[in-house]
């Protein structure tokens, strides 16, 4: 399986892997619980599993020995494994799949499954249960998994008769995928997996709490179409849920008909190509001056598939306080959870760009279009103003922007970026020009350190075809960095950049800002004169990688291609750069958008004509 | 602060109470009372829950409570429009010298005296959490040794029902969707 995976950069993806089988049926067989777990998984489209065997788990493992169809990738911590089959999830749009066994294997995918229930990615997590006879013993690896999962899930279930194994995958991965994605975890007791059941397939399943609205109102469409085409300063802020819905064409036309700014959050980063002059880039604390200040400055704000996160509006009470609210999301409890809506759209944004281009178009047809001509006067002064940028280092060191930046420009944009959480992956998304959806992964809304890695793996496995870099942090790799074993034993070649400031550098960012340069605990001693533990080269190599590293910016090129040219094993590329930079736009916690500081103490000045 | 009456109907399987308190808790949202039992279909169970928010965290309340695959619909029982009943068990320490005074209380409130020893009563009290709250005022010189109540069970006024309704399509046009 392997061999197939040369890596090639800037050629386009391969065919998807083998498709779901939509109407596969299988007449009633009798097989272990094990086996209708493993046949259901392949029934219900999975063709990749990130996991780790275990006591209560073994039946499983040993059903799955047999199939042709599941390749099992055996990872080196669970959490791995989770983050693993969410960039899986992210880059293929198919849910993500993995296992682990009971207690600690289920405990160590929590914090995966919190950070994929925050970013709404569609992953279904089989863990292994102590036999049903034992449960409430406190048994050995006995933990309750669906009571501690309870508050992260989409949904749970636990399974203890095996002819409810069936039923409860099919319903696990059409809640993971439908409405608004996240993670189901289903918990088999070792009893069921061993015991004899008749399986067959598909399974009926009545879901009658469970009606996801996916039709928009019409009324409501036109309405925001007519706020649209009438509005002096409007502002499409986009969030992730373009990509889950994979609406970005349908997006795109009302980009273009609307003429209308845009800004692309966090989690939408590529969504709308970085190189279309509409294109604002990222809002919120580390936004550029001019998406930050568009939201502010606004008249219309048609908000779509985003939750107006404490990240992106700052100071709630002073966001965008000019603005009429469009909100269209497919999930209602995000309507005025916290932002007051004054036009809520409820439905997948492919159905509400299907009738919203056509509505915006019959409303320009009646009104002609809106002149935007001040209004845009206005965004390219900000854009000239207000460029982002950064400083070259006042202690010789590499500069961190400078290396993520020739890593983007370098391997191009038909390459996955994954990063890290801190101030690597600021300047990931800040400095990496995206022109693609799910081309960019990162953990936006738990903000897990360690995620980029796994998550990296994971992409690579989803779309082998592609060039797939981790940007990664000096403390992200430390957390997750095991999982290099599991990409060299594998054959999933990715390439890491450690940003490698020898600091917990965002938090050292705020001690500088705020905590009067007290850098209590941020110290990693892996960077320039200190002990430089550990050594990153030595532990790739020991790892089964490729190991290089780069301290001068002369070299910073030839590292970057040189890593590029190697495709037949992971590489793990250590930057050795400056700890003083710091990531500029910032609007500080808790602090109203319209303080954006441009750099350390320097603070846009707006005019007050609005 | 005004307490808003939801009936949540849920599927009857284990562990939907669980997923209902740890949502209010988690969302940080007041429970007053709640109220679990069985409805007229087996399949169907029906949490009374009584919560202290205003208008807009209520819808939120829905909402979410909306996302839980096993709940089916929830309804707002406006006061007005519905019934409401606690039941309260009371343990009053009286001897025979007391017992009368006690006794009259009793009647007064329309309320039934359930066990009876020397020098206790055991009284059962049924009604709107404000009649109840009146026979205790009305109890309290009376030295009352045990208390327990149970959370508010409402039900609409009028021949509707509101478990029918969610067995047709329990769908998205439950309270507080849009």
């Amino acid at each position: 399986m392997a061999k197939a995976q040369q890596d090639q950069a800037a050629t386009p993806p391969a065919a998807a892997k083998a498709k779901p089988p939509a109407s596969v049926k299988v007449s009633p067989t009798e097989m272990t619980g094990a086996q209708a777990l493993i046949r259901s998984l392949e029934l219900s489209g999975a063709t990749d599993i990130f996991g780790i065997p275990g006591g209560v788990l073994l039946p499983a493992h040993d059903a799955l020995f047999d199939s042709t169809i599941l390749r099992h990738i055996l990872v080196r911590h669970e959490q791995g494994a989770g983050h693993a089959a969410s960039g899986y999830a992210h880059v293929t749009g198919r849910p993500g799949v993995c296992m682990a066994t009971s207690g600690p294997g289920a405990t160590n995918l929590v914090t995966a499954i919190t950070d994929a229930n925050m970013d709404s990615i569609p992953i279904v997590c089989v863990t292994g249960q102590v036999v049903a006879e034992s449960i409430g013993t406190d048994a050995f690896q006995e933990a309750d998994i669906v009571g501690i999962t309870q508050p992260i899930t989409k949904h749970n279930e636990i399974v203890t008769d095996p002819a409810q194994i069936g039923r409860a995958v099919q319903e696990a991965f059409h809640i993971a995928t439908t409405g608004r994605p996240g993670p189901v975890l289903i918990d088999v007791t070792k009893s069921a997996l061993v015991a004899k059941t008749t399986f067959f397939w598909p399974q009926p399943f009545e879901l009658r709490g469970y009606h996801p609205v996916v039709k928009p109102h019409s009324k409501s469409i036109q309405e925001a179409a007519k706020l649209l085409a009438t509005a002096r300063r409007p502002v499409l802020y986009v969030g992730g849920g373009v990509i889950r819905s994979g609406a970005w064409d349908g997006l795109r036309k009302l980009v273009d008909a609307s003429g209308a700014a845009v800004v692309t959050t966090l989690m939408a980063r590529g969504a709308v190509p970085d190189s279309h002059p509409q294109n604002l880039g990222m809002p919120g604390m580390h936004g550029t001056v001019p998406a930050v200040t568009a939201l502010q400055k606004a008249d219309l704000i048609v908000a779509l598939g985003t939750r107006f996160d404490d990240r992106v509006t700052g100071k709630l009470e002073s966001f965008a306080p000019h603005a009429t609210i469009v909100h269209a999301d497919i999930d209602p409890a995000e309507i005025g959870k916290n932002r007051i809506v004054d036009v809520p759209i409820v439905g997948d944004l492919k159905d509400i760009f299907a009738e919203f281009v056509p509505a915006l178009a019959e409303e320009h047809r009646k009104h002609g279009k809106p002149d935007l001509e001040a209004w845009w006067r206005q965004l390219d002064h900000w854009r000239e103003t207000y460029p982002l940028g950064y400083t070259p280092t006042e202690d010789g060191h590499l500069s961190p922007q400078h290396v993520i930046q020739r890593i983007g420009e370098i391997t191009g944009p038909e390459a996955i970026y994954a990063a890290g959480v801190g101030q690597h992956q600021m300047w990931a998304s800040q400095f990496i020009r995206l022109e693609r959806p799910r081309s960019f992964l990162t953990s936006g809304g738990l903000g897990t350190m360690g995620y980029g890695l796994p998550a990296g793996m994971g992409a690579k496995v989803g779309a082998p075809d592609r060039t797939v870099w981790v940007i990664d942090g000096d403390g992200c790799f430390q957390m997750t960095g095991q999982e290099m074993v599991t990409c060299a034993l594998n054959e999933i070649p990715i390439k890491v950049a450690i940003i490698n400031n020898s600091s917990l550098g965002m938090v050292r960012q705020w001690q500088t800002l705020f905590y009067n340069e007290r850098y209590s605990n941020t110290d990693l001693h892996t960077g320039h004169d200190t002990r430089r533990i550990p050594d990153f080269v030595k532990l790739a190599e020991a790892m089964g990688c490729v190991g290089l590293r780069c301290d001068k910016e002369t070299d910073v090129d030839a590292t970057i291609k040189k890593a590029n040219e190697i495709n037949d094993q992971p590489v793990v590329v250590e930057f050795t750069v400056s700890r003083d930079a710091m990531v500029w736009p910032m609007v500080a916690a808790g602090v109203s958008n319209d303080e954006v500081q441009y750099a350390r103490g320097i603070a846009p000045v707006f005019d007050r004509e609005d | 602060m005004y307490k808003h009456t939801l009936s949540v109907l849920v599927d009857n399987q284990p562990g939907v109470l669980a997923r209902v308190a740890g949502l209010f808790s988690r969302r940080a949202f007041n429970i007053h009372s709640l109220a679990v039992g069985p409805t007229e279909h087996p399949e169907i169970s029906r949490i009374t829950v009584v919560v202290d928010v205003e208008g807009l965290p209520l819808e939120q309340v829905t909402k979410q409570l909306n996302k839980l695959v096993h709940v089916l619909k929830i309804v707002e029982l406006e006061p007005e429009r519905s019934v409401h009943r606690e039941l309260l068990l009371v343990k009053v320490r009286c001897d025979v010298r007391q017992r009368s005074e006690v006794l009259q209380l009793v009647e007064l409130f329309r309320a039934h005296v359930v066990d009876v020893s020397p020098d206790s009563l055991i009284i059962e009290a049924v009604g709107t959490p404000a009649k109840l709250e009146a026979f205790m005022t009305a109890l309290s010189p009376h030295e009352l040794r045990e208390i327990v109540q149970s959370g508010t069970v409402a039900i609409g006024r009028g021949g509707r029902s509101i478990t029918e309704r969610a067995l047709d399509r329990s769908g998205p046009e439950s309270a507080g969707t849009e």
